[in-house]
């Protein structure tokens, strides 16, 4: 059984990323009246820069060459932590969601060095706006996992946000978990409200002006590394969402949270139809939303055990 | 001539001595004379340089000129008056001839008998040690024109733009005046590709004047048509560009959609979706008959409606007023003081439209509103958009009903007046097209001098994102949407 769900969980690293890129697109593309790309377009995209030679500007040193490389690692090595089939990780530890959010960590601090390395005003200005609202999530991303934590008395990734680990937990732990993770996503992911992934502006973007030095392979990396990154975030929200109990059975209980992380990709896909992006300034007031989210998530938590007790 | 918008003097009826010439200058500027344009051309004795100023005062143009000597100079008027900091700046980088105590003598489009090179022009610089610099252009990451855009920033905080412009400069006045002067039109077209038809209009009036041809009410009334619908279009475009820059879909979406619908009309009438060949001198081009005046209210009736339903989208989304209010602000003091012109110059609360404020016979037929904005920020260039769409779509419904077949006709043009200057002057999109014609004694055009809205907005840009984030430096150069090959000529 359990190695029928690490062959489903690396198939779901391989295959949702690409699907969830189409769906958010297809999503878009569908209040914009328009038909959109093929749902696998990121795909052949992906396909067509690994064929490609990646070109280097000459003032660039070894740190812009392995910056993508530590990205990818670490964001695939996160992946493997993260239950983003529902209630299984196929390593799992004692807090190893701590491990989860400074693997991320690593791998900013590969992508903003490189940034750096290029001597580009841009990629500096991308550089210093990631450093600061990552800094920011940060804690909503620990208040809510912490909460949940402290909500199932379960210390690994996998059980603590897994379906059913709840228990009899007040709905609103999960709801509010859940949006606090879903800004999370947004924030991590560099999607609108806080990020526009499509813009060609450089003076605005944050995540993509980091990258726009990068091509080929690299460039496919870290492209990758980023929709790779958004399923594991929203793989989380789902299984904070998931109805399930552990007793469905775990293949039910990845079904049915594969149907909740398309949703979800489906919801980011309405929110980047619906909402312009936020003035940079404003982001720190709207991550703000997802510490607010956690700690309602933690004071509801901590009237509900003091009532039980 | 009952088109106010167009100047025709005899050249001897306009000149006087340099002292009464700036004095006078002076004088009425103070007293609240508006500058259209200020330009310089070589006088018959090469040891001095002709300067013509021309006004706007009270619904009247008015012209002066006289002749300063290239070597000594004249005295800046920039200093008393900044509005016209670009006109002497221009005529320092043509002739060489010197405004002192200019206090800005920046080239306009590095041009001219001695051009500076632009990769040693030294920008402002500012010191310290939170300071840092961000040069963005002159090649873009979209499909937009090259221009460079120098800020010095303190964090993400933009203390300083400073804008160089030229890489467009294709020297378009020096190439109207090699070509036979009545058949300039499809060249005039090229100024601006986005302002094709305010650009012909004002060209076709200046050469009419000149050969003292008077349009009629019908031929008015289709350049009017092609007009108007150039500024729905653009506006349209524009508006789609805004809302894109704001990630804001619907409307970056819709508005783009409703533009093809714009230029689709205009295609439907003169066969180009730009409006080129529409306007020609003594010619009503594109003919309208009853079909496609058909045809043209249908598209009205789909616009209104449609852009009705996708403005109150955008302008009831929380994100999009968050975004807009308060962004790229151009107070009105500013906005007269460096003479802001068109739509930048109306949302500051400046009614400067040439429509509106020298009405020839078509547009005393068919008054035109200036419509104004209070605010001078990013959200009024927005809203006033929106209303000018909507006031030019009313406005077509009445000229439509006042002309509801326009038949083809052409007049032939005679021999221009001899040594006379024309100034005719169209209210685009983007805001006032100046078009200066100057005739020699044998009737051939002596002088060409363009002047597109653009040239006088750019520093409006600068001064607007002066305290912003740098992050809204797109959005505040959206909200303008200037012209470079209109500066660059």
């Amino acid at each position: 059984m359990t190695a029928l769900l690490v062959a489903l969980h690396l198939a779901a690293l391989l295959g949702l990323p690409f699907l969830l890129v189409g769906i958010v697109n297809r999503t878009k593309a569908l209040w914009a009246g328009r038909k959109g790309p093929r749902l696998l377009q990121a795909f052949s995209d992906f396909r067509r820069l690994l064929r490609k030679r990646p070109v280097y500007s000459e003032v660039t040193t070894a740190i812009f060459r392995v910056g993508p490389l530590v990205v990818l690692a670490s964001t695939i090595v996160s992946a493997l932590l993260a239950p983003v089939l529902g209630r299984f990780a196929p390593i799992s530890f004692h807090y190893d969601f701590v491990a989860v959010a400074y693997l991320w960590g690593l791998g900013r601090m590969a992508m903003m060095l490189g940034a750096l390395d290029t001597g580009s005003s841009f990629e500096g200005m991308g550089a210093s706006r990631e450093a600061t609202y990552s800094a920011l999530v940060e804690p909503a991303l620990f208040l809510a996992l912490g909460t949940l934590a402290a909500a199932t008395g379960h210390a690994t990734f996998a059980e603590l946000v897994g379906a059913g680990a709840r228990g009899a937990a007040p709905a609103i732990v999960p709801l509010a978990c859940a949006v606090a993770l879903f800004v999370v996503l947004q924030v991590e992911a560099a999607r609108v409200p806080v990020d526009d992934p499509t813009t060609h502006l450089e003076l605005t973007m944050i995540h993509e002006v980091m990258i726009l030095d990068h091509s080929g392979p690299e460039l496919a990396a870290l492209q990758y590394a980023s929709a790779l990154k958004m399923t594991i975030c929203a793989g989380i929200v789902a299984a904070v969402l998931n109805p399930l109990s552990a007793a469905d059975g775990p293949l039910l209980v990845a079904a049915v949270n594969v149907a909740l992380v398309l949703g979800v990709a489906v919801a980011v896909g309405f929110v980047e139809s619906l909402v312009a992006r936020l003035r940079l300034a404003a982001v720190p007031t709207y991550v703000f939303v997802a510490v607010v989210s956690g700690l309602v998530a933690l004071l509801a938590t901590a009237g509900w055990q003091g009532g039980a007790r | 001539m009952t088109t106010a918008s167009t100047l025709l003097a005899p050249v001897r009826d306009l000149a006087a001595g340099p002292r009464e010439f700036f004095d006078r200058a002076a004088a009425r500027l103070a007293a609240g004379a508006r500058p259209v344009t200020f330009y310089g051309q070589p006088a018959d004795d090469p040891a001095s340089l002709t300067l013509t100023l021309v006004l706007e005062e009270e619904g009247r143009l008015s012209a002066t000129r006289t002749a300063v000597s290239r070597e000594k100079g004249f005295h800046a008027l920039t200093r008393k008056f900044p509005a016209l900091h670009a006109f002497e700046r221009e005529i320092f980088e043509a002739h060489g001839v010197k405004p002192h105590d200019h206090p800005w003598l920046k080239p306009v489009r590095f041009s001219g008998p001695e051009p500076r090179q632009m990769d040693r022009y030294p920008f402002y610089v500012v010191e310290g040690a939170q300071v840092h610099e961000v040069a963005v252009g002159p090649i873009h990451a979209g499909v937009i024109e090259p221009g460079h855009f120098r800020f010095m920033c303190l964090g993400e905080v933009v203390h300083h733009l400073e804008i160089q412009l030229g890489y467009q400069h294709r020297g378009v006045e020096r190439l109207l005046l090699q070509r036979e002067p009545r058949a300039l039109a499809p060249l005039v077209e090229t100024i601006a590709g986005d302002s094709s038809v305010a650009h012909a209009w004002a060209y076709c009036d200046a050469l009419e004047a000149l050969a003292g041809l008077q349009a009629g009410p019908d031929v008015e009334a289709s350049r009017a048509l092609g007009l108007e619908l150039e500024r729905i279009a653009m506006h349209l475009g524009g508006l789609s560009g805004i809302a894109g820059d704001l990630a804001f879909l619907q409307g970056a979406a819709t508005y783009g959609r409703l533009r093809t619908t714009a230029i689709n009309t205009s295609m439907l009438v003169c066969g180009s979706r730009f409006g080129r060949g529409w306007a020609r001198p003594g010619a009503l081009r594109p003919g309208v008959d009853a079909e496609k005046a058909a045809a043209i209210r249908a598209a009205l009736a789909l616009l209104a409606r449609d852009v009705a339903i996708v403005n109150e989208h955008l302008l009831s989304a929380r994100s999009v007023q968050h975004r807009l209010h308060g962004v790229g602000v151009v107070r009105r003091e500013q906005a007269l003081e460096i003479g802001l012109v068109g739509l930048a110059a109306r949302a500051s609360g400046v009614a400067c439209d040439a429509r509106a404020s020298l009405p020839g016979d078509l547009h005393a037929a068919h008054p035109v509103r200036a419509l104004t904005e209070r605010s001078g920020d990013c959200w009024a260039r927005t809203v006033l958009r929106i209303r000018e769409i909507d006031a030019s779509i009313r406005w077509l419904g009445g000229l439509l009903d006042a002309h509801p077949a326009l038949a083809p006709s052409a007049a032939p043009l005679g021999a221009l007046a001899p040594d006379t200057l024309a100034v005719a002057l169209r209210e685009g999109w983007r805001g006032e097209v100046v078009h200066c014609l100057e005739t020699d004694g044998q009737g051939r055009l002596r002088h060409y001098a363009v002047q597109d809205p653009s040239l006088r907005n750019w520093l409006g840009l600068a001064l607007a994102v002066r305290g912003n984030e740098i992050s809204d430096f797109p959005i505040c150069n959206k909200s303008f949407d200037l012209s470079y090959c209109g500066n660059d000529l």
